[in-house]
């Protein structure tokens, strides 16, 4: 990983390496070991006082039901997201295969929901289900069904479920489209000589050659649900209604800011940090069988 | 294509245009409710069909904001944004090149040891170690200041890995023949390097630009002078304002605002930005 | 233009010593061609140099100057790369006035030399192109124009011409040797082709495994090879080597299949040797001393034709004959070897006797 030819000793590749490093320890490092660190204390209402009790913050999470609630409800959430953005992606990506023209705009139209911000895509769902006055709400009381997100929880999930999908939907799609067309023309061609219809050498060949892109893909979409759609539910439910949509990421913001319960706060972060270090390491096993570093 | 069957052709186009259907559909309708008068919002059903109201929506939340007297205007809100995400993009680029530049190109002492260091960067998304992050920003005194917002984001391990795999596919050769024109190590950086990793460069700004932009939770945080805030924060700031009786013809004229800078950079460059995104992922 | 001196020049990478002492003297104005087999050190010995690689100990002048701890632009050298190494993202023009940019020459007098030498290489045409938008052998041209551009006193060409096709190749070689003597810039050029080195070379270095095996004119080296090495590499196809052993009043070599060949000179009775003649010096016809060989195969190569077959005593040889000569398998010939065309090596040492 270092080049055969190189620059000779001197004190240039620290000076180059400072910001970085710099940015990483104090920005990084020393939070994380502070996270860490917090998780072992117990503060006090009003701040005055704290006492270090080793692992009683992580005690008392596992046994408190709302904590083991929402891990169970973000493992349902990301469940359900992953499987259905990688679902409708990969649908999208083998029709996109079949045809010849038409693959440029079709591919414009089904990838800008990956610029949308969090935030912003949760704006746009809940002004669609609205209870009121969303579009899809109306629709859904014409046929008969009463649509409220801000009172069952059920269909509160549903909807930040939707939401997340929707913006996930394009990530999935570029990489399918990548993988399936990494697949060598001769070996489709084989196969349809060998008398294989479209369906057939699409499960036969085209899917069980891309297993490793929609493992990859399958980690990236858990670390997605896990993470990134904390302004999805920020924006349509907040967590509610009663906890229905909390997941852990968002229960680590909610108890450190709006309950102030910083030590319980911190070992979440520590157990959410446990859980980026198991995927991330996941991740580069799949990666390291693909690229020599 | 194999072979000619039409009707598999028409179940793919079909199959296609439901999806873009799918993808599309919220975007029409923020459309749609950007065009129309705050009147016409609050009668069940909604309009499906634009309105002539786009401009003057446009200008209301451009100049005043929602929410009032005291609204910020979005179009501040916007250059917000836009700071922070320019900041955050050209940071992350800057450092990541000189970085991967050492750990390529240079032997010293610690070689592995920062290179990991960068790596477990990669562990550490800002959202779980957002509090302890918070109180060191506190500290140096960053609240409420671009810095601030953009600093503690610009550790980048992913820019860092995909710069080292483009450094190690440029020839030792380069390398050679410019030691014997005599370029010294930030010359060849700077006419070499740069130059050779433009492409590359281009990619990683469309990705780390609309994360920028789109960074939420972390201007949360650290910015309560309204004078700070940005679009992405905007949004939900009148979400929550207008509980009650929504202005939703604005608020979706200001979301339609948030989502067009970083839809323009992913549509205008969207060569460079499926490229950007299938190889800083390997 | 300078003479370049090698004084015990050494490298080792770890314990592993690549390139063993060497001594030599370049001449000024002098083309030394560096021939060896791949991993023979070749290429490293050319790097060091140039100052792409350290020296482990020795000295190596260049001038009357030792250079061994300057960076390769103060060496004031030059060089040609295998691929070449154009920096893609420049025009023709700016990757040959690259170099004289860093040295701060006058633009005037960049522009200048960068167009003389552009006229002399016949690239003028090419100079706002891009590299990818050239030919193998024109950016062969331009990384040649990269080099002569700086008025070095040295040239160094790390195998130049291996990425070019055969026509190529021929016409390339011609035009660096016409280049080099007009401009009578020292120079040290790596190959491991044959031709290249017999043609172009004032002097040969054969190098084998971090040891020059043989330093001298191309003719020299190929009448009088110094070590069964060198009389393996140079020549093709190459010399016939035979495993013999000398009779007890020293006149004669027997083979391992009892084939006995008379000697010029005498050796000493028992020892061990190992006989040389080239394909091209074996003669035909009946003589008192010939032997008899048996075609197994022959290749008609047009100019000449290549016989392939075994003494009597089954000892493998090639002949190559003048002409096209047909010869079908099992044929019988009478051979000679002329006692002034053959080489003999000691057998343990492989030292010319």
């Amino acid at each position: 990983m270092l080049k055969r030819v190189h620059f000779g000793p001197s004190l240039l590749p620290f000076l180059l390496v400072a910001p970085q490093i710099a940015v990483t320890l104090v920005f990084f490092m020393w939070p994380a070991g502070q996270a860490l660190y917090q998780s072992l204390l117990v503060e006090d209402m009003f701040g005055l006082s704290t006492e270090f009790v080793w692992f009683e913050n992580f005690k008392d999470l596992f046994s408190d039901s709302y904590y083991l609630g929402a891990f169970k409800r973000t493992a349902l959430f990301s469940f359900a997201v992953a499987t259905m953005a990688m679902g409708i992606a990969l649908v999208l990506a083998a029709m996109v295969d079949r045809i010849i023209r038409g693959v440029y705009v079709y591919r414009t139209l089904l990838i800008w929901p990956y610029a949308v911000a969090p935030v912003v895509a949760g704006a746009l769902w809940v002004f669609m289900f609205d209870p009121t006055l969303g579009i899809f709400a109306y629709a859904l009381n014409t046929i008969g069904y009463d649509w409220n997100h801000k009172l069952n929880g059920g269909e509160a999930m549903t909807l930040v479920v939707l939401a997340a999908t929707w913006k996930q939907i394009a990530y999935n799609f570029l990489f399918f489209v990548a993988a399936i067309q990494s697949i060598p023309k001769p070996l489709i061609e084989a196969a349809a000589i060998d008398g294989a219809g479209p369906f057939k050498r699409f499960w036969t060949i085209i899917f069980p050659l891309i297993t490793p892109t929609m493992f990859f893909l399958l980690v990236v979409n858990i670390v997605y649900a896990f993470f990134d759609t904390f302004g999805i539910i920020h924006a349509i439910t907040q967590g509610g209604p009663y906890r229905a949509t909390e997941i852990l990421v968002y229960k680590v913001w909610y108890d450190g800011a709006v309950a102030i319960d910083l030590g319980s706060s911190a070992a979440q972060s520590v157990i959410l940090m446990a859980i980026v270090i198991i995927m991330t390491v996941v991740q580069f096993r799949y990666i390291e069988r693909k690229v020599e570093y | 294509m194999i072979e000619n069957r039409p009707f598999v052709t028409i179940l793919a186009h079909t199959a296609l245009v439901l999806g873009v259907l799918l993808v599309a559909f919220p975007i029409w309708i923020t459309f749609v409710a950007a065009t129309h008068e705050a009147a016409r919002m609050t009668q069940v059903p909604l309009p499906l069909w634009p309105g002539d109201q786009f401009f003057v929506n446009l200008k209301q939340v451009m100049l005043k904001g929602v929410g009032g007297e005291n609204a910020t205007p979005v179009w501040l809100m916007m250059a917000n944004s836009l700071l922070m995400a320019m900041m955050i993009a050209v940071g992350k680029i800057a450092i990541s090149l000189l970085s991967a530049f050492a750990i390529v190109y240079f032997r010293f002492p610690f070689r592995m040891g920062f290179f990991w260091m960068i790596f477990i960067t990669l562990m550490l998304p800002v959202e779980v170690r957002i509090f302890p992050t918070f109180k060191v920003v506190a500290d140096l005194g960053m609240l409420n200041s671009y810095w601030g917002m953009t600093i503690p984001l610009i550790a980048s391990a992913t820019a860092t890995f995909m710069f080292r795999q483009v450094f190690l596919t440029i020839p030792d050769e380069m390398l050679e023949a410019a030691r014997v024109d005599g370029a010294g190590p930030m010359r060849f950086f700077k006419d070499i390097l740069i130059p050779l990793s433009r492409t590359n460069i281009a990619a990683l700004f469309v990705i780390m630009f609309i994360y920028g932009w789109n960074q939420y939770l972390w201007p949360l945080l650290i910015t309560t002078e309204t004078g700070y805030f940005t679009v992405v924060m905007g949004i939900k700031q009148m979400l929550e304002a207008a509980e009650q009786a929504p202005d939703w013809h604005l608020i979706m004229m200001t979301a339609l605002l948030a989502m067009l800078p970083p839809i323009v950079v992913v549509l205008s460059m969207q060569k460079m930005f499926v490229k950007g995104l299938t190889e800083t992922e390997k | 233009m300078a003479k370049i001196t090698l004084e015990n020049v050494k490298k080792s990478y770890g314990k592993i010593d690549v390139i063993h002492g060497i001594d030599w003297e370049i001449r000024d104005g002098e083309f030394v061609v560096i021939v060896g087999p791949s991993g023979c050190g070749k290429s490293t010995l050319l790097r060091m140099i140039a100052g792409l690689e350290s020296i482990t100990s020795g000295d190596i002048s260049i001038g009357d100057r030792v250079v061994n701890k300057l960076e390769p632009a103060e060496r004031d050298i030059a060089m040609v790369f295998q691929n070449y190494a154009l920096y893609p993202h420049m025009s023709v023009y700016k990757n040959m006035a690259y170099g004289l940019k860093i040295k701060k020459i006058p633009a005037y007098e960049i522009d200048r030399r960068v167009r003389d030498t552009a006229k002399l290489l016949e690239i003028e045409e090419y100079l706002d192109r891009q590299p990818r938008a050239l030919s193998g052998g024109q950016r062969q041209r331009v990384a040649m124009g990269r080099a002569i551009v700086r008025q070095p006193s040295v040239f160094l060409f790390d195998e130049p011409l291996s990425n070019l096709d055969a026509k190529l190749r021929v016409q390339m070689r011609l035009e660096i040797k016409r280049l080099q003597e007009n401009l009578g810039i020292t120079s040290v050029y790596v190959t491991h082709d044959q031709v290249e080195a017999m043609t172009l070379g004032d002097r040969l270095a054969v190098l084998n495994a971090g040891y020059v095996e043989q330093l001298g004119t191309p003719i020299e080296i190929y009448e009088r090879p110094e070590t069964v090495f060198v009389a393996g590499f140079i020549g093709s196809p190459s010399m016939n080597l035979l495993a013999a052993t000398i009779s007890t009043d020293g006149t004669i070599a027997e083979l391992a299949g009892g084939s006995k060949i008379a000697l010029s000179q005498v050796q000493l009775p028992g020892q061990k040797v190992t006989f040389g003649i080239r394909p091209e010096h074996i003669k035909i016809g009946k003589t008192e001393t010939s032997l008899s060989f048996t075609v197994a195969i022959s290749e008609l190569l047009g100019a000449d034709t290549l016989v392939y077959g075994s003494l009597t005593g089954g000892t493998q040889l090639v002949i190559r004959l003048e002409g096209i000569r047909k010869l079908s398998e099992g044929e019988q010939l009478d051979i000679d070897f002329p006692h002034d065309l053959h080489h003999l090596f000691d057998g343990t040492s492989g030292k010319r006797l």
